[in-house]
């Protein structure tokens, strides 16, 4: 690249444009592919096949009055927004489109991505102590409790995924799956991953941070006009970027046979909310100590002997094919969930009064 | 030295996403743990009771439709039956077969809301509670080509029933009652051994045996504590006596028993059904000899059936007169409800949620 | 022998049931372009009035739980009854269908529509002039000799999945 100036320039706004689009489509897939799971028809009258409901979603909440509450913290409650929109877009810093076409190929890249995204639930926290309301502080004491609980397996499968492709750069690790995605050759990171990740941007089936049928709305249930906006396009976008992040870790990112690379990335993107998506539908809500419990006695052990197993074949075997390491992988799998269903407690349950 | 804390009262208002109708409940919290629980009711009182004191007999049947909503063949059912002990008439047999065949088709249409709405408030995003409105949709349709409406049906009289079975109901029936027991299986096959269900409802809300039967619960609430109490079983009114069912009975008395027994119970409808269609006269009269106004000789009854929610009663008192002197109807969703408080305490929030709709009410039983 | 219970197979057989749910047909109709045909004994939320069949004997009147229908008559010159007014709210209305059921001339319908409504609420109380104007299609409730000239009801038990 000629000027660095120019290379920055030219991927920043690809970065935004990207998450922006993303953003849109997401909502869209999610409705419809909601609806579909339901037996109904989602949005289909604005626009052609309903795509442009979104955006008429975003129009009708522009023209919203901001009401802020009278016992609120005002600069907390307004700053609250920015701080969880903004980390989701910094982190696509890192994310590659394709062979280099990265804004900053830092060798820290996963690092990078996990700080980041880790800085939302602070925004949370803040929108939910400003509103001055006993249900934000419910639900935003319930998501910090939560999002802290997950970030050590998630940061666990992630690392494992760094063990085998030998460093932490993203562009690295797409390229050393070239022959084997890691889905294959570590399909328990993937479900730790796929878990952890519902768990930390607030999905079904961990949800109950703004389990509207319980708390009315949660930690915005304050928040009107643009301000709500951008929590809900937050939250959709974070949720693309958890796909991002387990197609490039365990999918092959851009890699694939016949069409442009970034177009394969879309693909993987879409199929992986998909199965969020699909998740969402079917699974319901899990109750907060059995979330807890979830994060320590399930994942967590899990994680780590996950870790340990990776460890074990880069130093023990390094010269072997992958594909042989495949069968070892999922027999381990299987063995592992069995055994730890087996001996797994939810525990909790009535407390004496 | 350890920190202090204290309690704080929440107010779940009577304008809820999840509080099925208005109810208003002032729970006292210590974190998230329930401490002590206020119900407060009353927002959707009409005073029934007190508009059927002045209305004829036959006219008191389109309020009877509006106390359970959603089971209104059943409160129809409730109705007519007490004001014919209370006056001594006879029902023909063809319009006894019609009426089990519509007070059975609404219990699994009643069982499919209360279940869908239970697993709404679990968490499961809306798709259970669509499948569930998309097979009880079949059902109303039949409703709708025998009596006009989808809803509030005012079908039953006194004596009888209104209007005869037009000529594709029976075909619609036989072909709606193996697609719903295909239904039933897909559903179990949904929910039944999904894990996180398990794990929020297994245990959840226990209604120990004694303290159900102490409270006058009745109903699917009362089954599943393991009390094997049916009226259609103990009790036998109209034809009842004539069907082969089982009674589904939970072991424990948590949430998840409640559901099974509903799931259950809806099986044992569609068997019923089918008996009934294989015995039903096909010709005959559809209503009694009853005069157009009519006067009952002074006297008084209690007549009870077994609904959906549990066991309506109606208590009618007449003087004479073309109206009655005095008309209460013993609510079950009402006796269900008074055991929430013990059900809840030492539970979190969202537990509480969970149990409430494991009771499945309905406010305007509730309230009247 | 060991028993493995609750290993994620619940959650798998929903899934399951969830995905091949994705491909079964829709059961949402598309309200102004589509409109299913409703049931021949529809209780439209509009009573249909026959001048030349009503006698003033207001037995309707007196079994409308609501009161919402109110007939007024007077003798003629013949000392016949004529009906002077004939008026019902049908705001208060609550289309039970007592009225035609209970109509001795089969002077009164119920109406076979569904989609009747007015801006304002006055609007809703009808004489015997407005009564004379509607042109709606009477419904089959409590009128057998109706059934047969209106169409089949669209049952979803019938529609293809």
């Amino acid at each position: 690249m000629a000027n660095p100036w120019v290379h920055w320039a030219v991927f920043t706004v690809i970065g935004i444009a990207f998450v922006l689009v993303m953003v849109i489509a997401a909502i869209y897939i999610e409705r419809r592919g909601i609806a579909y799971f339901a037996a109904r028809v989602g949005p289909n009258r604005t626009g052609p096949f309903g795509i442009f409901q979104a955006i008429a979603d975003a129009i009708k909440v522009l023209f919203k009055e901001m009401i802020t509450p009278a016992q609120s913290d005002k600069l907390v409650y307004w700053l609250a927004p920015a701080v969880v929109f903004a980390p989701v877009i910094m982190a696509y810093a890192v994310i590659p489109f394709q062979n280099g076409a990265v804004l900053a190929d830092l060798n820290i890249g996963l690092l990078f991505v996990i700080a980041i995204s880790t800085l939302s639930t602070l925004g949370v926290f803040m929108a939910g102590w400003s509103s001055g309301n006993k249900y934000s502080m419910l639900g935003a004491m319930r998501m910090v409790a939560a999002v802290v609980s997950y970030e050590i397996p998630v940061v666990l499968a992630m690392a494992g995924v760094a063990l085998l492709a030998g460093s932490l750069s993203l562009n690295d690790i797409v390229l050393a799956q070239q022959r084997v995605p890691f889905i294959l050759l570590q399909p328990l990171g993937f479900l730790v991953l796929f878990l952890g990740g519902c768990a930390e941007i607030n999905r079904s089936p961990f949800d109950l941070m703004e389990a509207d049928s319980e708390l009315t709305a949660g930690f915005h249930t304050e928040y009107s006009g643009m301000k709500f906006a951008m929590f809900y396009l937050g939250e959709y976008g974070e949720a693309v970027l958890m796909s991002t992040i387990i197609a490039t870790l365990f999918l092959g990112g851009w890699q694939g046979p016949v069409l442009p690379p970034w177009l394969w990335l879309l693909v993987k993107i879409v199929l992986v909310f998909f199965t969020m998506v699909w998740t969402r539908a079917t699974l319901p809500r899990v109750r907060i100590d059995q979330l807890m419990a979830l994060a320590w006695k399930f994942m967590f052990p899990l994680a780590l002997i996950n870790l340990l197993l990776s460890g074990i074949e880069v130093l023990a075997w390094p010269q072997v094919l992958p594909l042989y390491l495949i069968p070892v992988n999922l027999a381990a799998l299987v063995i592992l969930v069995l055994l730890w269903s087996k001996l797994y407690r939810v525990g909790g349950g009535r407390v004496e009064v | 030295m350890q920190l202090r804390t204290q309690e704080y009262v929440l107010n779940m208002g009577p304008v809820h996403p999840s509080t099925h109708g208005v109810f208003r409940m002032r729970v006292t919290l210590d974190g998230e743990v329930v401490v002590d629980l206020e119900p407060v009711f009353g927002y959707l009182h009409r005073g029934v009771e007190k508009l059927a004191e002045e209305r004829a007999w036959g006219g008191i049947i389109p309020l009877t439709d509006r106390l359970d909503y959603v089971s209104s063949m059943s409160n129809n059912f409730a109705y007519v039956t007490a004001v014919e002990k209370l006056a001594g008439i006879t029902v023909p047999e063809r319009a006894e077969y019609i009426r089990v065949i519509m007070a059975e088709l609404q219990r699994i249409a009643a069982h499919f809301v209360s279940v869908g709405s239970f697993l709404n408030d679990c968490g499961a995003y809306f798709t259970p509670f669509l499948y569930m409105y998309r097979e009880r949709e079949t059902i109303v349709d039949l409703f709708d080509m025998v009596c006009g409406q989808r809803l509030l049906y005012n079908y039953m009289r006194i004596g009888g029933v209104s209007q005869d079975l037009p000529d594709e109901f029976l075909p619609a029936l036989r072909k709606t009652i193996p697609h719903l027991k295909q239904r039933f299986d897909e559903h179990d096959r949904l929910l039944k051994e999904n894990e996180i269900l398990i794990a929020r409802t297994r245990g959840v809300g226990i209604l120990p045996r004694e303290t159900a039967i102490s409270i006058g619960a009745s109903g699917p609430t009362l089954r599943g504590s393991g009390v094997a109490w049916d009226i259609r079983k103990k009790d036998p009114y109209s034809i009842y006596d004539r069907f082969e069912f089982d009674i589904p009975v939970g072991e424990q008395g948590d949430s998840y028993d409640r559901y099974r027994v509903r799931m259950e119970e809806m099986r044992q409808s569609a068997r019923i059904i089918e008996q009934a269609m294989e015995q039903i006269p096909p010709r005959g009269e559809i209503m009694a000899d009853v005069p157009r106004v009519l006067h009952i000789p002074p006297g008084e009854v209690y007549s009870r059936i077994e609904a959906p929610t549990g066991e309506l009663g109606f208590h009618l008192v007449s003087d004479g007169s073309i109206a009655p002197y005095r008309c209460h109807i013993r609510a079950p969703s009402l006796m269900n409800l008074t055991a929430l408080r013990d059900m809840v305490r030492g539970w979190k929030i969202q537990d509480l949620i969970v149990i409430f709709g494991s009771i499945a009410i309905t406010m305007g039983e509730v309230d009247r | 022998m060991l028993k493995f219970e609750r290993y994620g197979i619940g959650i798998a057989k929903g899934m399951a049931v969830t995905l091949r749910n994705l491909f079964r047909h829709r059961v949402t109709t598309q309200y102004p372009e589509e409109r299913l045909v409703v049931s021949r004994r529809i209780r439209g939320n509009q009573l249909i009035w026959k001048e030349d069949k009503c006698t003033g004997c207001a037995t309707c009147a007196k079994t409308c739980p609501q009161g919402a229908i109110r007939v007024v008559t007077a003798p003629d010159e013949e000392n016949n009854y004529t009906v002077i007014n004939f008026e019902v709210d049908s705001g208060y209305c609550i289309a039970c269908g007592l009225c035609v059921e209970a109509c001795p001339y089969t002077a009164l319908f119920l109406a076979y529509q569904y989609e009747l409504a007015r801006y304002r609420r006055r609007e809703l109380v009808l004489d015997r002039d407005e009564l004379a104007l509607i042109e709606v299609t009477p419904s089959a409730y409590a009128r057998p000799e109706l059934e047969a000239t209106l169409p089949r009801q669209d049952l979803l038990i019938n529609r293809k999945e």
